[in-house]
């Protein structure tokens, strides 16, 4: 294998093909099935990818070429500890929704299942890039399809979202794209294997190498912290997020939250991180404080919450906050954590909105005030959603717990008093999602929920089948851990 | 001595396979399968934890490893479990009692529909293998994992029915208080890793591992440990779910809110006694909130009129005692008056159910009266359980609540004088409950007097079996003075307090002393008693509305009015607050006009394109020299 073509490659082309082929589809019902179908091959390759971590099949997960070596832009893709796990669940991800999603039916459904799989290339792009103008141009492929998917086949205030978003994404991206060439244009020349010699280079290392002055550093960080941040999202850089979650496809919705909030998280690990150590450690207390307000805010306004899916977007605001406090905290436990938990929330919160839709779609209503009673008319749908919105509060033996365990230990040993003040979070999670659970799924049924129907076979089986993970990890979490260890260690050894 | 190691983990494992089958079998098996699955599990269980009890007899210890939960260089934490003389305890107490209340439930939930009389043993062997887990756990982490396990099972019982509003809203409340304490015992956790790198009790509680905490560590570690217990152990502040807990059903009342979940609190602290002996500080702190929740709760229950309330409140105080216990250096005594108060308090709130039962529902004490005449066992049973609970000699809770206000006069006389007090409270509201429903003429309708009954042999079986370890089962602490050798529980958990007792200050007693406060103690609560059972046996209806104290106390001390005042409601403005006003002004103000200032600024500059490829060509050029100027400049 090695020799022909490498994960990385397959993860990222097939779904690009996969994508050009659904645009050509000419019947509905064909760019459902060529998605699913390719969704699952690239599930596949995938969980391949995970048995050849070893050294010894180093070359099977990384391959370097170059396309423009004038200016040292290198197609350098590989599958490292860092995005290995993140990989995983774009590639697990994308089969689920399309699984959960299938009786939904779109107008134009061939652009929008194209649309979709070019989302989904452009996350594993992201994820496996080790050249900033890639990592780039991925990250800008990954958006540009939502955009469109949002404002097509949205909501009734699909316009004022999407326009929302793209502000707030695009001026992320513009920033990104300065300091990729601010950077670029400090780093030290190269030499390539064919002789080819350049001023600079795009390529991660280099940029590591780059000489920059402290104070340039500093303005740096945040035109690329600026950009994560949007994405993640982190306060106040966060109001395009519900709306966003409330007005998508939830198809759409499934991909923002399950997988692409992490390339936020992710920047800050493979870029940020490294390339900006010292600034990272000089900003860390201001990041904290801000992402621990977030968390504190995001849960007050979920606990306020009418409308669900607004409630679940604040409470992901929350989670991710948690999330970006413990990477700034910087040590084996908080980012250990942090890699865990980024797979676990991807798979909780696609979870919980699989339910959220199927009452929407019943029902024609996503206000708590509305509903009542759900349990009465769907007792093995409550009792599936329930376990997942207790993982999604990091109940022990649920996924969420080892890994929000493992990050208040880590941003307990930066600072007791951040670990303290965070913790809030979890009671206040506590309470807006008992609230949400009473109100919705017990009590009487009223008139909106006598058109709850118990769920069919297949939602039955995607909501067991990640139900079964969240409990597997809860129970057994080591493996995940050990599939990032390394990157975490080379992650803490880049900033010492 | 390895065979404990092999059967140690079939002890959880059983009920889990009980909650698994009777979980997914709820649709299709009968009351009778599902009953019998759900006590038979437990009853297994019983026997293997007998079997491990009679193997630590001798001073063995074990523990038991199965695999690494989570493994980073810089933390291990092991899933392991801990086979002592303390967990071994716990253990028969669990499933021996819960085995009981299992059996007790057969009957009592019979009316519920074959689907959820399932779900109930569900849950009902879920939370035994939860709290079989935090007793067996050889860490602090494996024992949060059932310290959750155990609320969310609580959580689930309490709002069984879950149609019913106001259970719902008890099953949240506790739930999130529960939340509050655990947030402190992770706090503990976290700073026990950040400074002695490991969580397992064998390992934080070494020589070693102590040297490296100073006494700070220690204070703060073990008052966050506290806050922990407040919440699960129902202690001022986080005490006011329990009784709303009274939502659920009557046995789950005996089996998690009396007998085990409620006291994991008093567990944690004596497993970890060593960090709470060498901190005093919080040692006070234990025993002042320990004393002040057994007076206030007491005051509550004095007043109440709901059966299940009194009983409610009636634990929280016999808790506090504990915490009392605990706080003055009387571990033994703590653990003592745990295992007591699980027979006692078990047999009343199952005598209750019996009762309300008999009642059709019934709960409220003011319509009943006499029903000694109409139930038998429940009459005879439920009074012994009453004179255990007073501290009558020689029942159960006689010797237990003995050791610990000894315990609590060498280290404070004080202290010791509420809490004869605060015993005299106890029998007074005990047989005040005891006189309004089974003394004097009944008060209730026609219809639930001809409706009177004794419960069926599944009810008065437990019953009769709590009735005499209620009784007989203060003997294994049988204080010197009575009898040299005679407290053997002490020698029992001498292994588990050594490190302790080599460190405390020993107050000793003489034997006169040790007497005269016996004397007293039983003296207060006999009058009591005795004033309680004459005014009660007369007890007439009044519709006259309470006032002053009476009416404070029938109101709970307004405590729940003032957390709403002071806790809730603020919260619900601050966030009402951030989603008007920060959200929706603030923030997306100013997004929304950076988007207006994009469309004016674009409007403006849309002579550029006018459409004309010279002018384009033109602004390309400018562009280039732009850049053209930059890059000298740089």
């Amino acid at each position: 294998m090695g020799n022909y073509i490498t994960f990385p490659e397959l993860l990222i082309w097939l779904p690009l093909l996969a994508g050009i082929i659904c645009f050509f589809a000419k019947r509905d019902q064909s760019a459902k099935i060529i998605s699913l179908v390719f969704s699952l091959i690239i599930l596949g390759i995938s969980v391949a990818s995970l048995f050849y971590t070893d050294a010894k099949h180093a070359t099977w997960n990384s391959v370097n070429y170059f396309y423009a070596n004038n200016i040292g832009n290198t197609f350098y893709v590989a599958l490292d500890g860092t995005g290995r796990l993140l990989s995983f669940l774009t590639a697990l991800a994308f089969p689920i929704i399309f699984i959960a999603t299938y009786r939904n039916s779109y107008k134009n459904s061939a652009s929008f299942y194209g649309l979709m799989l070019l989302t989904q290339a452009g996350l594993m792009g992201v994820f496996c890039s080790m050249d900033a103008l890639l990592f780039y141009f991925f990250w800008e492929l990954a958006l540009i399809p939502v955009y469109f998917l949002c404002s097509k086949w949205g909501g009734e205030k699909r316009i004022q979202t999407t326009f929302k978003f793209f502000v707030y994404t695009f001026i992320g991206s513009l920033l990104m794209l300065i300091g990729i060439i601010y950077v670029y244009l400090h780093t030290p020349g190269r030499i390539f294997e064919d002789g080819t010699q350049v001023l600079h280079s795009f390529s991660l290392s280099s940029f590591q190498r780059a000489s920059l002055t402290a104070g340039e550093q500093n303005w740096l960080f945040w035109l690329f912290f600026i950009a994560f941040a949007v994405k993640m999202p982190i306060f106040p850089l966060h109001t395009w997020q519900p709306d966003t979650y409330d007005q998508s496809p939830t198809a759409v919705t499934m991909v923002l939250s399950g997988v692409m909030v992490k390339m936020g998280l992710f920047g800050v690990i493979r870029w940020l991180i490294p390339v900006f150590p010292h600034a990272a450690e000089k900003f860390s207390h201001i990041i904290m404080v801000l992402s621990i307000i977030g968390i504190i805010y995001a849960s007050c306004i979920a606990m306020v919450q009418d409308n669900l899916k607004k409630l679940v977007a604040y409470s992901s605001i929350a989670h991710i906050g948690l999330m970006c406090a413990a990477l700034f905290a910087a040590n084996q436990l908080s980012i250990q954590g942090v890699m865990l938990q980024m797979f676990n929330h991807g798979i909780n919160i696609i979870g919980m909105w699989i339910v959220l839709d199927l009452l929407e779609q019943q029902t024609g209503v996503k206000e708590i005030s509305k509903l009542a009673g759900v349990a009465n008319k769907a007792p093995v749908l409550t009792i599936l959603f329930v376990i997942i919105a207790l993982a999604n509060i990091a109940l022990p033996l649920t996924n969420a717990f080892t890994g929000e365990f493992l990050m208040f230990s880590g941003l307990y040993q930066f600072n007791g008093w951040y670990a303290g003040i965070a913790g809030i979070g979890i009671i206040l999670a506590a309470v807006y999602t008992l609230n949400m659970i009473q109100k919705v799924f017990y009590g009487n049924s009223n008139s909106v929920v006598e058109a709850v129907k118990e769920i069919s076979l297949n939602e039955k089986l995607i909501l067991s089948a990640i139900v079964s993970l969240i409990f597997i990890i809860g129970i057994y979490p080591q493996p995940v851990i050990d599939l990032t260890k390394e990157a975490v260690a080379g992650l803490l050894a880049k900033m010492s | 001595m390895s065979n404990v190691l092999q059967i140690a983990w079939l002890i959880p494992i059983l009920p889990l396979i009980g909650f698994i089958i009777n979980g997914a079998g709820r649709n299709v098996l009968s009351k009778g399968i599902s009953g019998f699955i759900g006590s038979a599990v437990v009853l297994a269980s019983f026997l293997l934890s007998l079997y491990v009890f009679i193997q630590v007899k001798n001073g063995n210890t074990y523990v038991a490893h199965y695999f690494n939960f989570i493994n980073i260089d810089n933390l291990k934490i092991a899933f392991d479990f801990k086979i002592d003389q303390l967990s071994s305890l716990f253990l028969l107490i669990i499933t021996g009692v819960g085995f009981l209340i299992h059996v007790y439930s057969t009957s009592y939930m019979h009316e519920e529909p074959a689907k959820d009389f399932a779900k109930y043993f569900a849950y009902l062997n879920l939370f035994v293998f939860s709290m079989l887990l935090l007793v067996m756990g050889a860490n602090y982490v494996i024992m949060f994992i059932g310290w959750e396990g155990v609320g969310l099972c609580s959580y689930l019982l309490i709002g069984y029915w879950f149609k019913n509003n106001d259970y719902t809203n008890a099953a949240k409340k506790a739930f999130v208080m529960n939340r509050i304490g655990d947030l402190g015992f992770l706090l503990a956790v976290f700073w026990l890793i950040a400074k002695v790198g490991t969580v397992s009790f064998d390992g934080v509680f070494s020589a070693a591992s102590l040297a490296k905490l100073s006494t700070t560590d220690i204070t703060g570690i073990t008052l966050l440990l506290f806050v922990g217990a407040t919440g699960k152990s129902a202690q001022i502040p986080l005490y006011t779910w329990l009784p709303d807990a009274m939502a659920g059903p009557t046995p789950v009342s005996a089996l998690i809110h009396a007998a085990t979940m409620v006291t994991a609190g008093i567990y944690m602290i004596a497993r970890s006694n060593i960090l709470y002996t060498m901190a005093p500080v919080t040692q006070s702190i234990v025993a002042i909130i320990g004393l002040a929740t057994a007076v206030l709760a007491a005051t509550i229950a004095l007043k109440q009129n709901d059966i299940k309330k009194v009983l409610a409140y009636s634990t929280v105080s016999q808790l506090g005692y504990m915490f009392l216990g605990l706080g003055v250096g009387a571990y033994t005594g703590a653990v003592f008056h745990v295992m007591t108060h699980a027979f006692f308090k078990a047999l009343l709130f199952l005598g209750a159910g019996s009762v309300i039962h008999a009642m059709g529902g019934e709960q409220d004490m003011r319509n009943m009266g006499g029903l000694k005449k109409h139930m038998g066992t429940t009459h005879i049973t439920f009074l012994l359980g009453c004179l255990a609970i007073a501290g009558m000699p020689p029942f159960s809770g006689f010797f237990s609540k003995d050791e610990i206000l000894a315990a609590a006069y060498a280290n404070n006389p004080v202290l010791w004088g509420i809490g004869v007090i605060t015993a005299m409270m106890t029998a007074f509201y005990m047989f005040r409950l005891y006189g309004m429903t089974f003394l004097g003429k009944f008060r209730g309708t026609h219809e639930q007097e001809h409706h009177l009954h004794e419960s069926p042999a599944a009810i008065t079986i437990p019953l009769i079996i709590l009735a005499i370890l209620a009784v007989i089962g203060g003997w294994v602490g049988i204080p010197e003075v009575f009898m040299h050798g005679g407290h053997r529980l002490e020698a029992f958990l001498e292994p588990i307090f050594a490190q302790s007792n080599a460190i405390a200050t020993k107050h000793e007693l003489s034997h006169n002393t040790e007497y005269t406060l016996m004397i007293v103690s039983v003296a207060g609560a006999l009058i009591a008693l005795a004033y309680a059972w004459n005014k009660f046996s007369k007890y007439e209806k009044t519709d006259k509305e309470s006032t002053g104290i009476t009416k404070i106390l029938e109101n709970k001390w307004y405590v729940d009015e003032l957390y709403n005042g002071i806790i809730v409601s603020p919260l619900r403005s601050l966030s009402a607050f951030f989603n008007n006003i920060i959200e929706r002004k603030v923030i997306d103000g100013l997004v929304n006009g950076t988007g207006k200032a994009v469309n004016y600024g674009s409007r403006q500059l849309r002579w550029l394109q006018s459409g004309q490829v010279g002018a384009y060509v033109l602004l390309m050029v400018i562009g280039i020299l732009i850049l053209f100027i930059i890059q000298l400049f740089l």
